[in-house]
């Protein structure tokens, strides 16, 4: 076969993993035309490599592992008859007009060119990586981000290596940590440059179980290994994260394992054009999960980083949803557009534009931990008391139609001390 | 009898109470810091006797993928877990394996596939 085969959907999902399976199953359930595309050779995303449990209490009532979790989804989509090419590397999207687009993708069956109406983009995010957070010195094997041994170790049964220092407390980081330990290898440290750890309380209780040494307020700032990791500098670090001369000292490992978090995908859609929002990293979206650009639609780490995938597929599902409305009305039906607006202690929130049509979900994060909070929607005298707040930790909060409707323009979120 | 106390953050809910045990010789003296049963019942647990859900991988010829993400049908007991672990090291196994499937059983324990391959 040869040249470009032109296709025809009203929806185009971008990336194969819970937040595109998630929309896909759901556009298709909602009757629509729907493609599914993913760039791995196998659907599911980081969800088969994602061995532990904890996945799906919340979105299938159950606790399931990361493969079982992904598993149920491409199931779902395949008993639908959901079209999907894996192996498929988008290379362009186009926004000829509100209801004409074009995803050009290449993949082993050939180069095609898809018209459709609408396209839900859910690429997830990629790591952070060595150079990104002031990691110098020589550069021999044995530096991986944390999915890369992650995958290394769990879908190819590779060991990245047997004395390992990880950097960075946030949660995939202490998964891996968790699963060197149990496969044999010495994990001699944890290093987190903020004053708190980085990951949830549950995923904490790991280093206490193998006797794992957390040092908070501390950097990585040197490796050193001609062919080979030897050593790392660790320094600590003063409340300003500014190194205090002096406090070095050195590590002796073969592996270093960055988890310094994740960074939303976002390239196609800066392409054309599609506004992002600095605190998230992902694009600026309404209430259900449109970008500013018509018909093109976000969802799950694209948009902002997720502690959980159970939010993620939820999130599919509202962009699947988005599309089918468009598509029946032309656009997403509103009389204004009411601005969610981040008050004090909220570092990030979404979605930024609210419909008054629909109840929502907020998704926010605050900037610093505090105890004994009230989260408060002044605007429209809505307040709701928690007894903890953590960075770590994403809020989740429903907001009634009725309550949205109320406001004028904006929608101020802010977390306040009691 | 020496008396000893144990520290941990609860995972029952996302509260993350700091709950704290007391032992006196192996009897549990006082629980400290639970805002609720569930946070009681879980701390006395892990002391008395902490389980896990153990995960891992095992290596599949003629599958898919290399390799077969298994977990165990039920907690273990922590200190079982590196004799399990090293009995999972050593096994290869025949594909296909379908997700759900029992691959064997470890004194008494299912180690059941979470992956297709």
């Amino acid at each position: 076969m040869s040249g470009l085969h032109i296709i025809q959907y009203d929806v185009v999902v971008i990336g194969g993993g819970p937040a595109g399976m998630a929309a896909a199953v759901k556009a298709k359930e909602l009757g629509l035309n729907v493609l599914l595309l993913d760039d791995n050779e196998y659907l599911g995303g980081i969800l088969p490599q994602c061995i532990h449990p904890g996945f799906g209490i919340h979105y299938f009532k159950e606790e399931l592992t990361g493969p079982e979790f992904a598993y149920r989804l491409t199931k779902r989509a395949l008993e639908l008859g959901v079209d999907y090419y894996t192996a498929a590397r988008v290379l362009e999207i186009k926004n000829y007009s509100d209801i004409e687009k074009v995803v050009i993708f290449s993949s082993p069956k050939g180069a095609f060119e898809v018209w459709t109406k609408t396209i839900i983009y859910a690429a997830g995010a990629r790591e952070r990586h060595a150079f990104e957070i002031g990691i110098v010195g020589d550069r021999g094997a044995g530096i991986y981000t944390a999915g890369e041994a992650q995958t290394l170790m769990d879908i190819y049964g590779i060991m990245p290596g047997r004395e390992i220092v990880i950097v960075g407390s946030g949660d995939v980081g202490l998964i891996m940590a968790r699963r060197f330990a149990l496969e044999g290898a010495n994990v001699k440290a944890v290093i987190e440059l903020m004053p708190y750890p980085g990951g949830l309380a549950r995923n904490i209780m790991i280093l206490k179980d193998f006797d794992i040494p957390l040092y908070l307020s501390h950097k990585v700032v040197e490796v050193k290994g001609k062919n080979r990791v030897e050593r790392v500098k660790v320094i600590k670090v003063d409340e300003n994260l500014n190194e205090i001369p002096g406090t070095e000292f050195w590590i002796e490992c073969d592996t270093v394992v960055i988890s310094a978090g994740l960074i939303p995908s976002v390239k196609l859609l800066t392409n054309i054009g599609a506004e992002i929002d600095p605190a998230t990293g992902g694009p600026i979206v309404n209430d259900l999960f449109e970008t500013t650009i018509p018909g093109i639609f976000a969802a799950g780490n694209t948009v902002l980083i997720n502690d959980l995938v159970d939010y993620v597929a939820e999130q599919g599902e509202l962009a699947a949803y988005g599309a089918k409305l468009f598509i029946e009305n032309g656009g997403i039906p509103t009389k204004h557009w009411i601005k969610l607006r981040k008050g004090e202690n909220v570092r990030l929130l979404i979605p930024h534009y609210l419909s008054g049509e629909r109840d929502v979900f907020i998704y926010a994060r605050v900037k610093r931990p505090m105890e004994n909070v009230e989260v408060r929607f002044p605007e429209i005298g809505k307040r709701l008391r928690l007894p903890i707040v953590k960075p770590a930790e994403m809020l989740r909060l429903k907001l009634r139609k009725e309550d949205i409707a109320k406001a004028k323009d904006e929608i101020t979120m802010e977390v306040v001390p009691l | 009898m020496t008396s000893r106390v144990y520290l941990f953050t609860c995972i029952v809910c996302p509260l993350g109470c700091t709950l704290e045990v007391e032992m006196d010789g192996d009897k549990i003296k006082e629980v400290k810091g639970y805002t609720c049963p569930k946070g009681r019942e879980w701390a006395i647990e892990e002391v008395m006797n902490p389980k896990r859900v153990v995960m891992s991988v095992i290596k599949v010829r003629n599958g898919k993928l290399p390799t077969v993400s298994v977990k165990t049908a039920e907690p273990v007991p922590k200190a079982k877990i590196p004799e399990l672990m090293k009995f999972l090291a050593k096994l290869e196994v025949e594909g296909p394996i379908r997700v759900g499937q029992t691959i064997l059983e470890f004194e008494g324990i299912k180690i059941v596939a979470t992956r297709e391959t």
